[in-house]
C-alpha cells in the first residue's frame, strides 16, 4: 500500500475529489424540492467543512455561501409571497395593505399572504440554498485556484487566463482603494459618477500595465513554447472539445430536467463525454507541458468522489422509483421522508472520516519581519526554545 | 557567451533609435553592470538579451545579438528560456502562480522538464537562495527581498547560462537589497553564471562589477570597461567614487573599503577643516503630535510618538520596512485616526478635516506619484488641480514649470519620466501651498540627475518656509538634504537628532562619505570639496 492510499497519512486531498463530490451533492438536491433531503445535504456539507477545513483564507467561503443562501431564502420568501398571487393558499396567516394591479397579470402588492405561499417559497429557496452551500463547500475544502492546475493540457490557455483574473481581482480592489486614498490627497471627496472616472483611470492604467509586464515574464520563462502551432491540429481538437462539451451540457441538462426526453440524458451525455475526451487528448499531446508535484489521485479521492456519487444516485433513482415521497400533494402536510435518498445522502457524510486528515499547518512567520533571514531565525530560535 | 554585432533598436513610433551601434562581447562569468540615465534605453539593451525586443516590444532589431550562439533574431523569449533568465523591475508583476514553489516550477513545466528533474531543481533552488522556510507560503505575503530572491529563484530553475536584472534593489531597503546581492554575488562565484543587471543605486552594486556598460542615451555610443575606467568620468557615479573624484584618487575607489585604506591622509587633511556648518534653527512648529498610538486591530502600528517638526526643517524617517514609518504620514494627513494621543498639524487635527480644506495645511506625495494622476495630459492635470483645490488658474502649471522646465504640456503623464512624475506630483500637491509636506519613499527609481534635482527643489521648498518630513530607505539622499534624522523600529521612535549625530555612528544608516571618514562628521563629498577648497585657500 501507497503511503498516499492510506486514510491517516496527513495530506490535502486532491481538489477535484471535493468538487466531484460537492457537484453530486448539488445534482441531487437540484432532483427535489423536499425539505427532508434538503437539510440533509445542507447538514452534510457543513459537517464535512467542519471536519476538513483548512486554516486557508477560501476555507471561510462556507460561511459566505451560507450567508449568501439565507439571503436568497429570503429574498425568495418577500417576492413570493408580497408580489405574486399564483402561489397564495387558503391558509391566511396576515393581511397587507395593498396596491391595486391589473387583474390577470399574476401580480399583486401586499394583500393577503398564506402561509402556503410561504411555505413553498421557502422550499424553493431551500433548494437553490443548498446548492449555494454544495459550492461554498467544494471552494471551501478544495480551493478552485488548486482546482484549475488540473484543467487538461488541451484547455490550459483558458486554466491560465482563469488563475490570472483570480488574482488580478483582489488587485484591482488594493488599487483601487490606495488611489481613491490619494485622491484624497488632492480635495477630492471621492464620490458621484465623475470621480468614479477619475478612479478607473489610473486603476485600469495600472492593470494594463501589469498584464504586460505579466505576458513579458511568461513569454521570458517559456510560456506556449513546447505547443504544437499547426493549424489543423487546433482546428480539429477545438472542434472536438467545443461538440463534446455541448454535448455534455445537454446531457446534463436532459438528466437534471427529468422532464425532457430520455435520449436527451444519459445516452448524450456520454456521447458528449467521449467527444470531448477525444478533443482533450488530441489537445494535450498537442501541449509538451508537465505538472509539478501533483496531488496523487489515490484511494481517499476514490472514496470522497464516490461518496458523493452514491448520494446522488440514490436520490436519482429514488426520484424515478417514488416519484411520490418527494412530489408534496399540500406544502402545509408535513414532508415525507424517502428512505432510500436519506441513506444515501448519509453516505456522502463519509469523506468526515475517510479523507486523510490536513497536515499541521508549519508555524506562520511574521510577515512584517524585517528581511527574510530575520524572521528565520526568530522561528529557529523560538524552536528551539 | 553574449556578442553585440553592432545592435542597435528603433521603435515603430519614433524616427531616432533607441539604442545604435552596439558592438561589443560580454564573455561567460562576469558580472556586468549596465548604469545610464532614466530613458536612456537600459531596458532595451536588457530585453534584447532574451528577444523581448524585438519580439515582444516591436520595433526593429538592427544588427545582431548573439546570446550563447543563438541568434536573437530568429529565437523568441520562450526559445531562450533555457539560456536567458529574465527578471522584470516588478517581480511581483511578473508572478504567474501563487505559491513559492509552484512560481519555482513554472518555467520548468512550460519546457516540458520530467517530474523527478523538476523536483530535484525545485529543491536545490529552494537551498541556494535560502527559501526553503516560506516554500508553502503565497508569493504576496513574502518581504521584498524574498520577492526578488523568489523571481530569481523562478528562472534559475530552467539552469540559463545568463541571468538578466532589471533594477533588482531599486525598491528594496539596504537590507533587502544585501540579501539579493549577496544572492547574486554566490550565482557568479560558485555557479559562474553570467549576470547582467541595470541599477540606479550604483552605491549598493559597482563594487561588485566586473565590467561597467553605460549607456548615454540618445542613440550615443555605449561605453564598456572597467568600472574604474567608466566611472572615471561617467555623469552617474556613487558617492565614493565622487569623493575619490574629489580627493583625486587613482584607481578610483569602489568599496568603502578601498576608500577607507586610502583615507588616513584624507582624513589628517580634513582634520582642520571647519565642519560643516550646523542646519538653521528651526522656525515655528508646524507639526505635532504626542504620545500618537494607532493600531490596525489589535496590532499597534504606533506605540506612544511624540515629536515636533518645525518651519524649514528637513525630517527624515528611516527605519525597516513595518516600523511604522507609512503610518506615521498616513497620521499627518488624516488619512488614519489616532487610537490614542494627539495630532496637531497647522493648528488642526487632520482626521477632522474635509479633503478640500486639508490640501491648505498638509500635503503628501504618496510611494507611487501616479496614484495622485488621472487626467489625459499634462495641461489637464495642472487645471484639475486648480480647479480642485479652488486656486487661481495657472497655477499649478506655473509651479509644475519651474519644478521641471521643459516639459510639453501635451504629454501623457504616465510617459513622463519617474522624476518628472514624482515633480507634476509634488506640483499638484505643492499648489495650494501646504505647510507641511510629506513625502513617501521619493527616490524609488530615480537616478542621480533626479534625485539631484529634487534635493535641489527640496532645499528651496524649506527655505521658503516649508516644513518637509520624508520616510526613505536612501541614506544618501537623507545625508544631503536632510537637517535631522527620526529612526523608528517596531512602532516607537528610536533616535531623533540631527542627520550627522544619528547616521554618522550607524552601520546601517550612515552614507558612504561618512562610513569612510568616520570618526569625522562629513556626509557627501560636496561637503569634503568646499572644505578641501577653503584649507587649500588657508595653507599657502
Amino acid at each position: 500500500m501507497r503511503a498516499v492510499d492510506r486514510l491517516t497519512f496527513p495530506r490535502s486531498l486532491h481538489p477535484g475529489a471535493w468538487w466531484l463530490w460537492a457537484a453530486a451533492l448539488a445534482a441531487a438536491a437540484s432532483r427535489t424540492q423536499n425539505p427532508v433531503p434538503l437539510a440533509m445535504i445542507l447538514a452534510v456539507t457543513g459537517f464535512v467543512v467542519a471536519a476538513r477545513r483548512s486554516s486557508a483564507p477560501w476555507a471561510r467561503s462556507y460561511v459566505a455561501f451560507l450567508k449568501l443562501s439565507l439571503v436568497v431564502i429570503v429574498v425568495r420568501i418577500l417576492f413570493q409571497a408580497l408580489l405574486s398571487t399564483g402561489a397564495q393558499g387558503p391558509t391566511v396567516l396576515f393581511t397587507l395593505p395593498s396596491l391595486p394591479m391589473p387583474e390577470g397579470s399574476g401580480l399583486k402588492l401586499g394583500g393577503e399572504v398564506s402561509l402556503e405561499a410561504v411555505l413553498r417559497a421557502f422550499y424553493e429557496g431551500l433548494q437553490l440554498a443548498t446548492i449555494l452551500c454544495c459550492v461554498g463547500a467544494a471552494n471551501a475544502l478544495g480551493s478552485a485556484r488548486r482546482l484549475l492546475r488540473y484543467v487538461p493540457g488541451a484547455l490550459y490557455e483558458v486554466g491560465v487566463a482563469c488563475v490570472i483574473a483570480l488574482t488580478f481581482a483582489p488587485q484591482l480592489v488594493t488599487d483601487a482603494a490606495r488611489v481613491r486614498a490619494a485622491h484624497r490627497l488632492r480635495g477630492r471627496n471621492g464620490t458621484g459618477v465623475r470621480s468614479l472616472r477619475r478612479l478607473a483611470m489610473p486603476v485600469l492604467e495600472g492593470a494594463l500595465e501589469r498584464s504586460v509586464d505579466l505576458a513579458a515574464a511568461m513569454d521570458s520563462r517559456g510560456y506556449g513554447r513546447t505547443t504544437d502551432d499547426s493549424r489543423v491540429s487546433r482546428r480539429v481538437t477545438g472542434g472536438l472539445v467545443f461538440g463534446g462539451l455541448l454535448g455534455v451540457c445537454i446531457g446534463v441538462y436532459g438528466l437534471l430536467d427529468g422532464t425532457a426526453s430520455a435520449w436527451l440524458g444519459l445516452p448524450m451525455l456520454v456521447a458528449g463525454m467521449v467527444v470531448a475526451a477525444a478533443g482533450l487528448h488530441l489537445g494535450g499531446r498537442r501541449s509538451g507541458r508537465t505538472r509539478y508535484r501533483p496531488d496523487p489521485w489515490a484511494l481517499p479521492e476514490w472514496l470522497v468522489s464516490a461518496s458523493g456519487v452514491v448520494a446522488a444516485a440514490a436520490v436519482f433513482v429514488d426520484v424515478h422509483l417514488h416519484p411520490q415521497a418527494f412530489f408534496l400533494a399540500s406544502v402545509t402536510e408535513v414532508p415525507p421522508v424517502p428512505l432510500l435518498s436519506v441513506t444515501g445522502i448519509l453516505v456522502a457524510v463519509l469523506p468526515a472520516f475517510v479523507s486523510p486528515p490536513l497536515p499541521a499547518a508549519a508555524a506562520p512567520a511574521s510577515p512584517s519581519g524585517p528581511s527574510g533571514d530575520d524572521a528565520l531565525a526568530s522561528e529557529r530560535t523560538g524552536v528551539a526554545a | 557567451m553574449i556578442r553585440f554585432e553592432d545592435a542597435g533598436v528603433t521603435f515603430a513610433d519614433s524616427t531616432a533609435p533607441v539604442l545604435a551601434g552596439v558592438d561589443l562581447t560580454i564573455p561567460e562569468g562576469e558580472l556586468v553592470l549596465v548604469v545610464g540615465r532614466t530613458g536612456s534605453g537600459k531596458t532595451t539593451l536588457l530585453r534584447t538579451l532574451n528577444g523581448l525586443v524585438p519580439h515582444f516590444s516591436g520595433g526593429t532589431l538592427h544588427g545582431r545579438v548573439v546570446v550563447d550562439g543563438r541568434d536573437t533574431r530568429t529565437h523568441r523569449p520562450r526559445d531562450l528560456a533555457d539560456v536567458v533568465g529574465y527578471v522584470g523591475q516588478d517581480p511581483l508583476a511578473g508572478f504567474v502562480t501563487d505559491t513559492v514553489e509552484d512560481e519555482l516550477a513554472y518555467g520548468m513545466e512550460s519546457l516540458g522538464l520530467p517530474a523527478d528533474v523538476m523536483r530535484k531543481r525545485v529543491e536545490e533552488t529552494l537551498d541556494l537562495l535560502g527559501l526553503a522556510e516560506v516554500r508553502n507560503r503565497p508569493v504576496a505575503d513574502l518581504s521584498g527581498g524574498q520577492q526578488q530572491r523568489v523571481a530569481i529563484g523562478s528562472v534559475l530553475t530552467t539552469h540559463p547560462r545568463v541571468l538578466v536584472l532589471d533594477e533588482p534593489t531599486s525598491a528594496l531597503d539596504p537590507l533587502a537589497a544585501e540579501e539579493v546581492l549577496a544572492t547574486l554575488q554566490r550565482l557568479v562565484h560558485d555557479l559562474g553564471l553570467t549576470v547582467v543587471l541595470a541599477e540606479h543605486r550604483l552605491e549598493r552594486v559597482v563594487q561588485y562589477a566586473d565590467r561597467v556598460l553605460l549607456v548615454p542615451g540618445g542613440a550615443a555610443p555605449v561605453v564598456s570597461g572597467t568600472p574604474q575606467e567608466v566611472l572615471r568620468d561617467a555623469p552617474v557615479a556613487p558617492p565614493v567614487v565622487e569623493l575619490g573624484r574629489v580627493a583625486g584618487w587613482d584607481p578610483l575607489p569602489l568599496s568603502v573599503r578601498d576608500a577607507r585604506r586610502r583615507a588616513v591622509p584624507l582624513r589628517d587633511r580634513l582634520a582642520d577643516a571647519e565642519a560643516p556648518e550646523p542646519p538653521a534653527e528651526p522656525g515655528d512648529t508646524v507639526a505635532s503630535v504626542e504620545h500618537l498610538v494607532v493600531s490596525y486591530g489589535r496590532f499597534p502600528a504606533l506605540r506612544g510618538v511624540s515629536l515636533e517638526i518645525g518651519r524649514g526643517e528637513t525630517v527624515a524617517l528611516m527605519g525597516r520596512n513595518g516600523a511604522g514609518k507609512s503610518t506615521l504620514l498616513k497620521t499627518l494627513v488624516g488619512m488614519k485616526r489616532a487610537t490614542a494621543g494627539r495630532v496637531d498639524v497647522d493648528g488642526l487635527d487632520p482626521a477632522d478635516l474635509r479633503p478640500s480644506a486639508l490640501v491648505r495645511h498638509v500635503g503628501l506625495v504618496p510611494q507611487v506619484p501616479g496614484d495622485l494622476l488621472y487626467a489625459a495630459t499634462v495641461g489637464r492635470e495642472c487645471e484639475q488641480a486648480d480647479r480642485d483645490a479652488r486656486l487661481h488658474p495657472g497655477t499649478t502649471l506655473e509651479l509644475f514649470r519651474r519644478l521641471s522646465p521643459g516639459v510639453p504640456i501635451t504629454q501623457h503623464p504616465r510617459d513622463l519620466s519617474e522624476g518628472q512624475r514624482l515633480t507634476l506630483a509634488l506640483a499638484v500637491v505643492l499648489a495650494s501651498r501646504p505647510p507641511l509636506l510629506l513625502l513617501d519613499e521619493p527616490t524609488r527609481g530615480l537616478d542621480y540627475t533626479a534625485k539631484h534635482r529634487l534635493v535641489e527643489i527640496l532645499r528651496d521648498l524649506t527655505d521658503e518656509g516649508h516644513a518637509v518630513l520624508l520616510a526613505t530607505h536612501d541614506v544618501e539622499l537623507v545625508a544631503e538634504v536632510a537637517t535631522r534624522v527620526l529612526v523608528m523600529a517596531d512602532g516607537e521612535l528610536v533616535a531623533d537628532g540631527p542627520t550627522a549625530d544619528v547616521v554618522v555612528s550607524s552601520p546601517a544608516f550612515a552614507p558612504q562619505v561618512a562610513k569612510v571618514l568616520a570618526p569625522q562628521r562629513w556626509l557627501t563629498p560636496t561637503q569634503v570639496a568646499v572644505a578641501l577648497a577653503s584649507t587649500e585657500a588657508v595653507t599657502p
